[in-house]
């Protein structure tokens, strides 16, 4: 999970981040102005400077922030001067935008604040729909408007090209004023919120920022977007009433608290219109006096009412996203202490329910300021109240936490008043949950970092002590996020459990340390889990070097030399025996009707004659009241692959015959963890009769199933052989831990991988993991590893003339849509996806003549039937050797494919982020695999996919589906100068690109696989497209020019597989196109990468293809077998 | 970098190479040739001599054949000690093979237990795992096993089935982390020069500071006499499964990885040869 920060103001109005990574406060040292109040994002902070502007922080990365300014030159042509500026007076202008109604010659764009620069001039843009246009980059056409076209045509009368500048946002990690607009802001804002990130993905980066004036008016920023973070302008909201504060969550809930204490509702928000479009009024929670603060998060809303004495907290119970108004007011309160020496007491209370609500799918936290009096003397962070605040379940039992009623007025004109030396000790802000360090922050003794207290001293109770509790404000209750804001990718735990360390504040002076004014932890995500995780694996790492370890390590070895080498001829004293393990599973029958059936299932282990381990698997079923059984030898299995089922726990064994036939043998246990045991019993097995123990080799073939599992394969010597092959049925492939969609390695042994939501990892050079426990998995390496994966139903309608469209006449209903092992993990409720292939109208609904047809996103008169796609995201958690690269997420990856002997010390690196940035990794090592920093490759359209051969050659595929390759990247100059457009082979949009030692293969989209020819080193973009293929998925080029390819519609014996891994025969360097293909494991697997595998396969060798210790030529521990039968 | 599990694996799979010659007292029809066979370490004399036995047995009279036992240069070998741990303490500064001499008669009751089947050793095996589990976590994870879990220990010793031993074992060597390690260290410290059998006493994996006692923590207090002084002479070796740990060693992490089968980490320290 990336750094994220909590931003805090204290009373003297100095700005403080708090991360999640750092163990203390550190001041805004830039910050010029004092502030007043500030609300935080996962990508930026804004906030109201004591001169009342509002200021913007946006949080630098890798990734920068830059707009594309593009205009249009038209010209026309005439028998004079041919084509000329001079247009007829009823055309455009001369410069204009791409609609032509927008007179913007180039000297007309100006940056739209000081916080803005250039990046570089105007330049033409020579690219047109996809490809390369002639010198010049202009487009034809008859006449304005009209069709363009590259190519000039005799009758083409008009011509126009494109002009771009792109300006770079250079205030990061700064206060940057937004520019005022003096005409419609008479008075000064008093208060400001941000959020609704959730509300839509696109534009990437949106925020609704809602600001409150001292008049009492409501505006809301319009614009604010990744490529703009200022926004645009302010829209004033009418009201039916003065504003004095406001709130705003992550998702559609904004509640403001007008002068007279009522609390006013926004309605109407959604992805098409984030402002909204009414208020609804909800009276106070108590009928004598007025709220006044409001906070509210995803679904839930609390309340602090106005009474002077006896000052409440309030919980709206019954908030849904169909009812944002909520039900009923619950009071949190409890009774005042009597004794309010007993500081210490109520500041537990507090503390308690500071706490945090709990969420069915996010958690959220409320940052609670105390002020003035309350010490927040901090306890062991225990008691916490997670109060359900599920929609669809109200809380039953009522949150009972506690809180100090509190006396005393308002939040920003309280500072002055309280600042009275002597009497001043008061609470401290909330610390981020679950980062244990804080426990330790030593208070630094300087205004800089607020003792995170751990232990609740008593002696907190005799500080000097104000007698009055003053008041509570409450201020965010936004829920920590951090994908969600650009990928709505739930990233938190399920139940909300954190701890909250409270920040101490202890009795010296009120100068020493800040006493906090505002606090906002709406940017703010932790993650509990994996908090605690890294702890443990800094306390892991250091004892794996201790020099005792290694001593008996190599004592060890050398005892078996001094003890075994020479007798290995003896006698072992105890017979090998067989081990029988029995159980009872479904099996999915050979013959027709197809269908489970129940049979009884057993592994029969023993040790074979060359000393290996090895078994028999038998499947005993009754045929017609009969017994038969099937069997299957160990050694004779290729892999053990979990299958993607919607109600049984099944999965898939192959034999090279069974691969042969597209026909595994499919069994379903009663349970997962019955499956997981079986697999991981198998798979041992298979491993042992294999010799095949501990980490892949750096050479090894890494493959991703559809359901997100990862598989690894050694590579025989004879793998690439000529001209005999080993063939890759008889491949075996074992599981590692992890899920992902996407993994890219290369002979050094460096191996990324990007997870279904996006994020990054790196290989961490363990095994096992996932439901690999004890033995089949390595001690150190293993991490969590989480992912976040959509499953969509589509919801069916046909149109009739009574009703309209009902799914009463609908023959095609969608199944009921069971996920039984997934429900467990899910973690959003199903909401409408808009972003289906061929667009969708405002309601998601895409349209058709009938099913199954070809959707669009309008509807016509001719059709009949419509469909929407719901999506509901699915949490995994899991482990694996994998460790998360934050903070960008991640579309595609790609790793130089080293050769076996070149001694490479820095490994390119180059991805592209899933907003289609072109990124390259800078340090990346084999011992750092992970790298250090990004660095930000310009581009003028979103890329997709990106591969690096050998050479360093890069060869990109746009968005368009047009190649790109990228000119001179060396070592000197890891990202290379520019980028040299390919045209695609005709109508044909590219998907893929992969390259290897010098051979480059593209997919299209409609699956053809494409060599490009006449590449030489003088020449890197080769001069043409030849088809190699079709119905390719996706190729993996490897560092000998192999060529590995994911295939759909392989014919079997007995079936049909999509999905199948393919290797292509013939492949040498003077016919580096191949002849053939080898077809192996499949169906279901998405990926394949080959690059790894550097091993020349040895001259004219015949390899035995029956012996399996051919197969296997890895790092084999059998320290037990060899003595045998030698 | 190695794993720790190899460490286990390396510990169960040792194996000692052993030469059997029948006594020159028993009377034999013909003469004896001698037997040889790899003992595993972590094994028990009696459990693994059937071969030994049976090939002693064809030159023999059945009248003269009363219970087998193992000497060692005029040393009965108690079975009821893994087979490492005599090796270490009798004669690991010997030539290889291992010269063990079979008797078949005058069994000396005074130094060795009868064995007259293996369900003896499965008992003494098991009672020693129950021991351990005793100090480790007052015996609540093998009281927990079923007794078909028991069996599997014990089968998976007896078959030399590294697998179905440790995915069993497994939970005999968890322990809550919080608390650092087990709650004592089962262990044994074996001496060649004392009559005592064997030193075992109560030890905490850590310290009431809170640091992780080691190997040389332990012999402190336990044999003081083991740990070589500054200035001083080796004169013993403190040998586990015929290595010799560094003594900044964390013990729980032996107890872990270097324990026998029978869940007790057997010290052996031995006088340094002086010749």
């Amino acid at each position: 999970m990336p750094v994220s920060l909590l931003w805090a103001v204290d009373v003297y109005g100095r700005v403080y981040s708090l991360s999640t990574a750092g163990q203390q406060w550190e001041q805004c040292r830039d910050a010029q102005m004092e502030f007043k109040r500030v609300t935080a994002a996962q990508q930026c902070c804004w906030g109201i400077a004591c001169d009342n502007n509002i200021y913007l922080n946006v949080h630098a990365s890798d990734l920068p922030v830059r707009y594309q300014e593009e205009t249009y030159e038209n010209q026309r042509w005439n028998p004079v001067d041919g084509f000329s500026e001079r247009l007829l007076p009823s055309d455009r202008w001369q410069w204009s935008d791409v609609t032509g109604l927008q007179h913007q010659p180039l000297d007309s764009f100006q940056l739209p604040s000081s916080s803005w620069e250039w990046e570089g001039d105007w330049y033409v843009d020579e690219n047109f729909e996809g490809e390369p246009t002639e010198k010049g980059g202009w487009s034809y056409a008859i006449d304005f408007p009209a069709t363009y076209t590259k190519d000039k045509k005799w009758n083409s009368c008009v011509r126009r090209r494109r002009w771009l500048r792109y300006r770079r946002y250079k205030a990061m990690d700064t206060w940057a004023k937004i520019p005022s607009q003096q005409t419609t802001l008479p008075d000064p804002f008093s208060d400001i919120s941000c959020g609704g990130w959730e509300i839509s993905e696109e534009p990437r980066g949106r925020l609704s920022l809602w600001a409150v004036s001292l008049q009492g008016k409501v505006w809301f920023r319009e614009g604010i977007y990744h490529h703009n973070p200022e926004g645009s302008s302010w829209e004033e909201v009418l009201l039916p009433g003065e504003v004095v504060q406001i709130s705003c969550g992550p998702g559609d809930l904004v509640w403001a608290v007008l002068w007279e204490g009522q609390l006013i509702v926004r309605e109407g928000i959604s992805r098409d219109c984030p402002k909204g479009s009414s208020w609804a009024v909800v009276e106070s929670p108590s009928p004598d006096v007025g709220a006044i603060h409001v906070a509210v998060g995803i679904n839930v809303v609390w309340a602090v009412t106005k009474d002077n004495k006896d000052r409440a907290v309030y919980f709206r119970q019954g908030v849904t996203s169909s009812e944002l108004s909520g039900k009923t007011w619950k009071a949190i309160t409890v009774p005042r202490d009597g004794d309010r020496s007993h500081s210490s007491a109520s500041a537990n209370s507090l503390q308690r329910w500071i706490g945090l609500s709990g969420h069915t799918h996010t958690p959220h936290y409320i940052c609670a300021l105390l002020k003035s009096g309350c010490h927040a003397a901090s306890a062991s962070p225990e008691s916490f109240v997670d109060v359900p605040t599920d929609s669809s379940n109200p809380p039953a039992d009522p949150p009972k936490p506690r809180i100090p009623k509190v006396t005393s007025d308002s939040f920003i004109s309280e500072l002055v008043s309280d600042r009275e030396p002597g009497k001043s000790s008061r609470d401290i802000g909330s610390a981020p949950p679950a980062v244990p360090e804080e426990e330790s922050i030593p208070g630094e003794g300087e205004d800089k970092a607020p003792c995170a207290g751990s232990a609740l001293s008593p002696s907190q109770s005799g500080g000097p002590l104000d007698p009055q509790w003053s008041n509570v404000d409450l201020e965010e209750a936004q829920q920590a996020q951090t994908v969600a804001a650009q990928d709505a990718a739930d990233t938190c735990s399920l139940s909300s459990v954190a701890t909250y360390t409270l920040a101490m504040e202890d009795p010296y002076g009120a100068d020493e340390h800040p006493l906090w004014a505002w606090v906002s932890g709406g940017g703010c995500s932790v993650d509990t889990l994996v908090s605690s995780v890294q702890s443990m694996s800094l306390s892991v790492s250091p004892a794996q070097t201790a020099a005792w370890r290694r001593q008996i390590f190599e004592q060890l070895s050398e005892r078996t030399k001094r003890e075994m080498d020479n007798f290995r001829h003896y006698e072992q004293a105890i017979e090998q025996s067989v081990w029988v393990k029995k159980g009872t599973m479904q099996w999915w029958r050979d013959w027709k009707p197809h269908k489970w059936i129940d049979v009884h299932f057993a592994l029969e282990q023993f040790s074979g004659p060359d000393g290996n381990k090895d078994g028999i698997l038998f499947i005993y079923y009754n045929y017609y009241e009969e017994k038969k059984y099937l069997h299957a030898f160990i050694n004779e299995v290729t892999i053990l692959v979990p299958v993607l089922s919607d109600s049984k726990h099944t999965f898939a064994i192959y034999t090279p015959e069974r691969t042969k036939q597209r026909w595994p043998i499919r069994l379903a246990a009663a349970t997962e963890l019955e499956m997981h045991d079986w697999l991981a019993l198998l798979s041992v097995s298979c491993c042992d009769s294999r010799g095949i123990h501990g980490p892949p080799s750096k050479q090894a073939i890494w493959s991703i199933t559809c359901k997100g599992d990862i598989f690894i394969s050694e590579p025989s010597p004879g793998l690439e052989a000529m001209p005999y092959p080993t063939p890759c049925d008889q491949m075996f492939w074992r599981q590692v831990g992890g899920h992902l969609r996407i993994v890219e390695c290369n002979s050094v042994g460096i191996v990324w991988g990007i997870g279904y939501d996006h994020t990054a990892w790196v290989y961490t050079g363990g095994y096992g993991g996932g439901f690999f426990q004890g033995l089949a998995s390595s001690t150190d390496n293993i991490y969590t590893q989480t992912d976040v994966k959509s499953v969509y139903i589509y919801e069916n309608q046909r149109w009739n003339p009574v009703t309209g469209y009902t799914n009463r006449y609908c023959t095609r209903l969608t199944p009921p849509f069971v996920l039984s092992h997934l429900t467990k993990c899910v973690v959003s409720d199903w909401t409408i996806d808009y972003s289906v292939s061929g667009g969708t109208d405002r309601e998601g609904w895409q349209f058709a003549a009938d099913f199954p047809a070809s959707y669009h996103g309008y509807k016509t008169m001719k059709d009949f039937v419509r469909r929407r796609r719901w999506a509901r995201k699915c949490k995994l958690t899991t482990t694996g050797p994998w460790q998360e690269i934050p903070p960008i997420p991640l579309s595609d990856v790609t790793i130089l494919p080293c050769t076996a002997q070149s001694s490479v010390d820095v490994v390119p690196v180059w991805a592209i982020s899933n907003k289609g940035d072109v990124l390259c990794r800078l340090g990346v090592t084999a011992v750092t695999p992970a790298g250090s920093s990004w660095l930000h490759v310009g581009t003028d359209q979103p890329f997709k996919s990106i591969s690096i051969g050998a050479a360093s050659q890069v060869w990109a595929i746009a968005r368009d589906g047009s190649a790109f390759y990228r000119g001179s990247v060396s070592a000197q100059s890891p990202a290379g100068d520019c980028w040299y457009h390919i045209p695609s082979p005709a109508k044909q949009k590219l998907k893929q690109v992969s390259v290897g030692r010098t051979s480059v293969y593209t997919v299209d989209e409609n699956g053809n696989l494409w060599y490009r020819q006449g590449v030489t080193p003088s020449y890197p973009q080769g001069s043409s497209w030849e088809h190699i293929s079709n119905n390719v998925r996706r190729v993996s080029v490897g560092p000998l020019d192999q060529v590995w390819i994911i295939a759909d519609k392989v014919q079997g014996s007995h079936s049909l597989s999509c999905g199948t891994v393919c290797h292509r025969l013939g492949v040498q360097p003077m016919e580096p196109k191949g002849q053939s293909w080898d077809y192996g494991i499949g169906g279901g697997w998405d990926h394949v990468t080959v690059r790894g595998n550097s091993v020349e396969p040895p001259r004219l060798r015949l390899p035995s293809l029956t012996d399996p210790s051919t197969r296997s030529p890895v790092p084999v521990r059998n320290t037990e077998v060899n003595g045998v039968g030698s | 970098m190695a794993d720790d599990k190899d460490v286990l694996r390396d510990v169960w799979f040792g194996r000692i190479p052993a030469c059997f010659t029948l006594n020159q007292d028993e009377v034999t029809e013909r003469e004896a040739e001698p037997y040889y066979l790899l003992l595993p370490r972590v094994s028990y004399l009696t459990l693994v001599t059937d071969k030994v036995k049976k090939h002693f047995l064809k030159v023999m009279r059945a009248e003269d054949v009363e219970e087998m036992w193992f000497e060692y240069e005029g040393t009965p070998l108690k079975w009821h000690y893994p087979i490492g741990v005599l090796f270490d303490l009798h004669a690991s500064n010997n030539v290889l093979p291992w010269s063990i001499t079979v008797h078949f008669k005058n069994f000396p009751d005074h130094d060795l237990l009868h064995c007259p089947s293996n369900s003896v050793i499965e008992a003494h095996f098991m009672s020693s795992i129950k021991e351990a589990d005793a100090l480790k976590h007052k015996s609540q994870v093998v009281n927990d096993m079923q007794k078909k879990d028991h069996k599997q220990l014990w089968m998976g010793l007896q078959n030399d089935k590294f697998d179905q031993f440790w995915a069993m074992n497994r939970k005999l060597m968890e322990y809550p982390t919080e608390d650092g390690g087990f709650r004592y260290i089962p262990f044994r410290i074996y001496q060649t020069m004392s009559d005592r059998p064997f030193i075992q006493k109560l030890f905490r994996p850590v310290s009431s500071e809170g640091s992780a006692h080691t190997l040389g923590d332990l012999l402190k207090e336990m044999y003081p006499d083991a740990i070589t002084n500054d200035g001083e002479q080796k004169r013993y070796q403190v040998v586990i499964h015929g290595i010799e740990p560094l003594l900044e060693t964390p013990l729980q992490w032996l107890s872990e990885h270097l324990s026998h089968p029978d869940n007790f980490l057997h010290i052996c320290v031995i006088p340094i040869p002086t010749d």
